[in-house]
């Protein structure tokens, strides 16, 4: 990867096969765009009125469950699990909101980067005891759920607290026209300041080597267990973003976890993460989410009860997944 | 950390108790964990007595064995899909539909019907978690979580098609959830007895419950030594949804009501029981009777909390750290010996 980027294409031939090979490798993410484009397609064929407003709406929507994803995505890169995302936004989301309300905006903002960091210690400690007991990450995280949704419940009982307005106003409304809603703004930025240029690290390639072969990741020099617990605590960083849109969106704290942790792993299957780790990116579980949430819309505007779409999305996830693991057979076999 | 000094208190605890070797009880542990298990279920008991003097009657002992008998047999679905290395994630919104279904349907159609339809029900849902996890290889926790998500939206669209005919729990499954005999003696006890003792024989005795041990421990030794695993895992995971289905009917029996998500509470502590009972998440090493230990100890714990007033927030925190240490000593103690 960081060799095709190094190399200077010369002539038309080769920047065509470098495009070509990008384009295999990133085979599933592109077959999402497509079907991002289909739905959009149906949402406008079935209500030709869903424009920038609508758009606005959905991107305010989908930020907390796509940080969520991207959360969840970069633990599962590295070979982990995190069934703890869900609770660790809902402290996040608390803790800001408890401490944010009537305070002035530059307090507001020392609280961002308090639970910021709050978010990076609970995400080491969760990746710390996988590492040191030698647990499995899927029975440390599911037991740190229970801590942290705990946690959460002793700080605020009820939803309650407030959000700094600047908090709420960063992510609503557009920003120039009126196709270009905040939240995906924020989104961006948030990802493009702090994945991409990690993952062109060698922290970022570590991460990717654990999660493929620990073990030659071993023998290559690469601190395992180290490594591990630097992706979990990325993990509860992007869990805290999560909980403050959490906040942003609603304006109050919620204590209650809800189905995000469920949420970001169905968003990452989706989105082309291998749970053996070690293959993936953040793009793709964004873009699930947004496909998954514009089907819910689909289904809405066709007039089907809010009920099914529930049980669509269970179907849909568990038939990607059979077909994910189809194709993975026949390569196999082939 | 915590995790080290629980072991080495655990330790010397252990060494003053008898004069066997650090070797000689790591071995108990591992091989029998329902002896420390059963150690720290009485110490948890006596807590609880002096927390609250009197408590320990044989009406508490009924409510107790009561309360923990819906979580043992959902912990069971957990032990065997975990002795597999999989999961099953599903059984909290496998359970409910069952209990729905059932409640639903007695008022129409009569008490027989309404359960034929109710475990007919569930069958086919552990019949698609078998053939997606055995046949199409998805990952466990993925294909029950998926499966949760699909039953729990069918059951919401067929709760507003239901929304007429209300809801009945028959008085036999009344009696059964909640009924107590001879003033000690819960009556779901009929129904947990015959299927505690299928589980543990089974898994110990019967060339099926091998095949289990032998699909977690090694699947490719397994499938190289002839065992159809994709068979194996169809079967248990029907069975699976199949106790997922009585557990939730012992629960609607119990509560006197029934709704689309009646169990979705139970899942995480199901998980934590069977944890808790020694048997691994990694496959191949654990059993029932250790489980249904671990199911009492949650509910002591549990009626603990409650008699010492505690929040339900610091049950979940503490249910948490019970689950981190107790799989870590179980970790240690395995790895090492």
């Amino acid at each position: 990867m960081s060799n095709g980027a190094a190399t200077v294409p010369r002539n038309r031939t080769e920047i065509i096969e470098l495009a070509g090979s990008w384009a295999r490798r990133n085979v599933w993410t592109l077959g999402l765009l497509g079907l991002l484009v289909v739905v959009f397609g149906i949402t406008k064929l079935l209500q030709p009125n869903y424009g920038a407003a609508a758009i606005q709406g959905l991107a305010i929507n989908i930020l907390p469950i796509a940080l969520a994803a991207v959360a969840q995505a970069i633990v599962v890169i590295s070979g982990g699990i995190d069934l703890s995302v869900g609770s660790m936004m809902a402290l996040a989301s608390v803790t800001s909101a408890v401490l944010m309300k009537g305070q002035g905006d530059l307090f507001g903002v020392a609280v961002v980067g308090g639970v910021l960091v709050l978010g990076v210690v609970v995400g080491a400690i969760n990746g710390g005891l996988v590492v040191a007991t030698k647990v499995p990450d899927i029975v440390v995280t599911l037991a740190m759920s229970f801590v942290w949704a705990g946690t959460a419940l002793l700080i605020l009982n009820t939803p309650g607290g407030g959000a700094a307005p600047w908090l709420m106003a960063i992510i609503s409304g557009p920003l120039g026209t009126d196709w270009l809603p905040k939240a995906m703004v924020v989104l961006t930025v948030i990802v493009a300041v702090v994945w991409l240029p990690l993952r062109r690290s060698t922290l970022g390639l570590t991460l990717y080597a654990v999660g493929s072969n620990p073990l030659a990741a071993f023998r290559s020099g690469v601190a395992v267990g180290p490594t591990k617990i630097v992706a979990y605590a990325l993990t509860g960083f992007f869990s805290a973003l999560g909980g403050l849109a959490l906040t942003a969106t609603g304006g109050v704290g919620a204590p209650v976890p809800g189905s995000y942790t469920l949420q970001s792993v169905a968003a990452i299957v989706l989105g082309g993460v291998s749970l053996a780790g070690g293959r993936g990116g953040v793009l793709g579980p964004i873009i699930a989410v947004i496909v998954l949430a514009l089907v819910r819309t689909d289904l809405f505007f066709a007039g089907v009860d809010p009920n099914w779409s529930t049980a669509i999305q269970g179907a849909i996830l568990i038939g990607v997944v059979m077909f994910g693991s189809l194709v993975a057979m026949r390569k196999v076999r082939a | 950390m915590t995790a080290s000094v629980g072991t080495s208190v655990k330790r010397a605890i252990l060494a003053r108790i008898a004069s066997l070797t650090e070797g000689g009880w790591r071995r108990i542990i591992r091989d029998q964990p329902i002896i420390p298990l059963l150690i720290l279920l009485a110490a948890l008991v006596a807590v609880l007595e002096l927390a609250k003097p009197g408590i320990v009657s044989g009406n508490w002992l009924a409510t107790t064995i009561r309360a923990a008998t819906p979580l043992a047999i959902l912990a069971g679905c957990q032990t065997m899909a975990m002795l597999t290395g999989g999961i099953d994630l599903s059984v909290g919104a496998v359970a409910s539909m069952a209990a729905f279904l059932m409640a639903t349907l007695a008022t129409g159609q009569g008490p027989v019907v309404a359960l034929v339809v109710a475990f007919a029900a569930v069958a086919i849902a552990g019949l698609v978690n078998g053939i997606g996890i055995g046949v199409f290889k998805v990952h466990p926790l993925i294909m029950t979580l998926g499966m949760s998500l699909v039953v729990l939206g069918l059951m919401s669209v067929y709760q507003l098609l239901m929304v007429r005919s209300g809801t009945l729990i028959p008085d036999a499954i009344q009696w059964l959830g909640s009924g107590i005999s001879l003033g000690f003696v819960p009556n779901s006890l009929i129904v947990f007895a015959p299927v505690a003792a299928l589980i543990v024989i089974g898994l110990r005795r019967s060339g099926y419950g091998r095949l289990l041990f032998a699909v977690g421990d090694n699947p490719i030794a397994a499938r190289l030594a002839g065992t159809r695993v994709w068979q194996v895992l169809v079967v248990l995971y029907i069975f699976s949804a199949i106790l997922a289905a009585i557990a939730g009917i012992l629960i609607a029996g119990n509560t006197n009501t029934a709704t689309v998500s009646l169990v979705e509470q139970s899942v995480l502590p199901s998980v934590a029981a069977a944890v808790i009972g020694g048997t691994s998440i990694m496959g191949g090493r654990g059993g029932y009777s250790g489980t249904i230990v671990g199911a009492l100890i949650l509910t002591v714990v549990t009626t603990l909390l409650t008699v010492l007033e505690m929040p339900e927030a610091v049950r979940q925190v503490l249910f948490g750290v019970i689950i981190v240490v107790v799989a870590a000593a179980y970790t240690r103690v395995s790895g090492e010996a």
